[in-house]
């Protein structure tokens, strides 16, 4: 079954924790993962990795660019996911 | 002032050893004679040979908060431990730029590593084949190199006169350390934090030198393995760890009032040419090294109180560091109070001459040697006074030298040389 919004954030929110310590309340939708969150680029693709496993979706390295917010990641695996 | 010949002094101190999390309780352990040497009772290690090793005391992760202690090696953690502490014990009291006593420009990193971010490499190996490609961590380039250390450092205390990694096996460290003394030396810096680092405790390094037959296999012994000098050596016994100064020009020192454990006066350098791991058995390899240091830096055998030898434990070595010691130094030997402290430590590879370094400062602070653990029966060819049994008093007036010694397979040499102030 597809994850809601809500769950999705969640998702990711633990994610961001694991990488980069950031509490999880902290990661909300209008958060910059470089400017806000502590998440270069490469942990970036640390997290797109787990959230790939985690929501059962493909994100290409040519879209993970275009991945600025956490709300750019929920918005993109609500629609992509498997 | 001579910009191609400034004075240099050591102005902190660091380290996280297999006997401590600090310098000051790595010394305290090292006077004391104590051992860091264990079994390795984890399942990884139950069909290897070599079951024992000196695992470090604190572990990093209890320090590095974990989204950075993930980003980087075992290596690179324990380099980051031992740099901050010696900065803090050199006075500074934020990073470079920050604490305005020391310009940015003026501060190097040079820290060393004899084999890099093996682990890494080695554990990601195991992801990707039990994982996949994708799941290997994008971290894993930067934390292999073996300039991660070095890289690590100069970010942490915003040094920006160059960050540099000499690697030349068991040797690193020392010629880290050599390498941070000409940068000062020669006007290139003011400030440098120097060391060595290394963390190889893993099967496949353990297996591989292990098959070398280059380390102890005193399994049921484990505290009474290393033992440098004594009749019935048989081979190193790994450690894992980080040793590093701050090294300091001393009109630098002088003008910010900072306490001056002691100067470093130079290196001596040479290569054997002989073998890739055996050294040159007469000792003319290291010799040369020895020779090279009393040319560059005018040092006179009579000076030497005190020999942190590099000693780790292996029948030809040991010997071939002594007779090097006798043919450069001849009777002044007989006043040098030689102490391999690897006996304790275990061999802290491209980690030894950090560690040793901060060790060879702090008995010239203290005037004290620390002993020779696991010495019962000299080699009877050992011609030389090796302290054991207890530390041992040095003597406690007018200036006085130490060296570190410090070899590497390859047939590096590298002898540093320090002296009270």
């Amino acid at each position: 079954m597809a994850a809601t919004q809500e769950e999705i954030l969640e998702g990711l929110a633990e994610i961001v924790n694991e990488i980069a310590g950031i509490p999880t309340e902290d990661v909300l939708l209008d958060k910059s993962f470089t400017d806000d969150l502590d998440v270069d680029s490469l942990s970036m693709v640390e997290v797109v990795v787990a959230a790939e496993e985690r929501f059962d979706v493909k994100i290409p390295d040519d879209d993970v660019k275009n991945l600025k917010t956490v709300g750019d990641a929920v918005d993109y695996i609500l629609k992509h996911q498997g | 002032m001579n910009s191609t010949n400034r004075t240099v002094v050591v102005t902190g101190v660091g380290a996280t050893t297999p006997l401590g999390g600090d310098a000051p309780s790595t010394w305290e352990a090292l006077l004391a004679g104590r051992s860091g040497v264990s079994l390795l009772d984890e399942e990884w290690a139950a069909e290897l040979p070599v079951r024992i090793a000196a695992k470090i005391a604190v572990e990093p992760g209890t320090i590095i908060p974990r989204p950075q202690a993930r980003k980087l090696d075992r290596s690179a953690q324990f380099a980051l431990i031992a740099a901050r502490e010696a900065w803090a014990d050199a006075g500074f009291t934020a990073k470079a730029g920050e604490d305005a006593s020391i310009d940015p420009d003026r501060l190097g990193a040079v820290v060393a590593s004899g084999i890099g971010g093996v682990t890494t490499l080695l554990e990601q190996y195991d992801v990707m084949r039990e994982k996949g490609v994708r799941k290997v961590s994008p971290h894993t380039v930067p934390m292999l190199m073996p300039n991660s250390p070095a890289a690590n450092v100069s970010i942490a205390l915003n040094a920006r006169a160059g960050a540099h990694t000499p690697v030349s096996a068991c040797a690193s460290g020392a010629e880290a350390i050599g390498y941070a003394i000409e940068m000062i030396r020669t006007g290139r810096a003011d400030v440098v934090v120097a060391g060595g680092t290394e963390a190889s405790i893993h099967p496949l390094p353990i297996a591989a030198f292990g098959n070398m037959m280059a380390m102890s296999k005193n399994n049921d012994d484990p505290q009474g393995a290393s033992r440098p000098f004594d009749v019935d050596r048989n081979g190193f016994v790994m450690g894992e760890g980080s040793g590093a100064i701050v090294l300091e020009s001393a009109e630098h020192a002088a003008a910010r009032g900072a306490r001056v454990y002691a100067q470093a006066i130079g290196q001596g350098i040479s290569a054997d040419a002989h073998h890739i791991t055996q050294p040159e058995p007469s000792g003319n390899g290291i010799g040369s090294a020895l020779q090279n240091l009393v040319e560059h830096t005018g040092l006179n055998g009579a000076e030497i109180a005190h020999v942190n030898a590099h000693a780790t434990s292996t029948p030809q070595g040991d010997l071939a560091e002594l007779k090097a010691l006798r043919k450069v130094f001849g009777d002044d030997v007989d006043h040098m109070a030689i102490s391999a402290t690897k006996s304790m430590t275990g061999h802290l590879l491209g980690g030894a001459g950090g560690v040793e370094t901060v060790a060879s400062v702090l008995a010239l602070y203290h005037r004290m040697a620390p002993p020779t653990i696991n010495l019962d029966t000299l080699d009877p060819e050992a011609d030389a006074d090796v302290v054991t049994g207890e530390a041992r008093a040095l003597p406690g007036e007018g200036p006085i030298v130490a060296l570190n010694d410090s070899f590497g397979f390859g047939g590096h040499n590298v002898v540093l040389a320090f002296r009270t102030v």
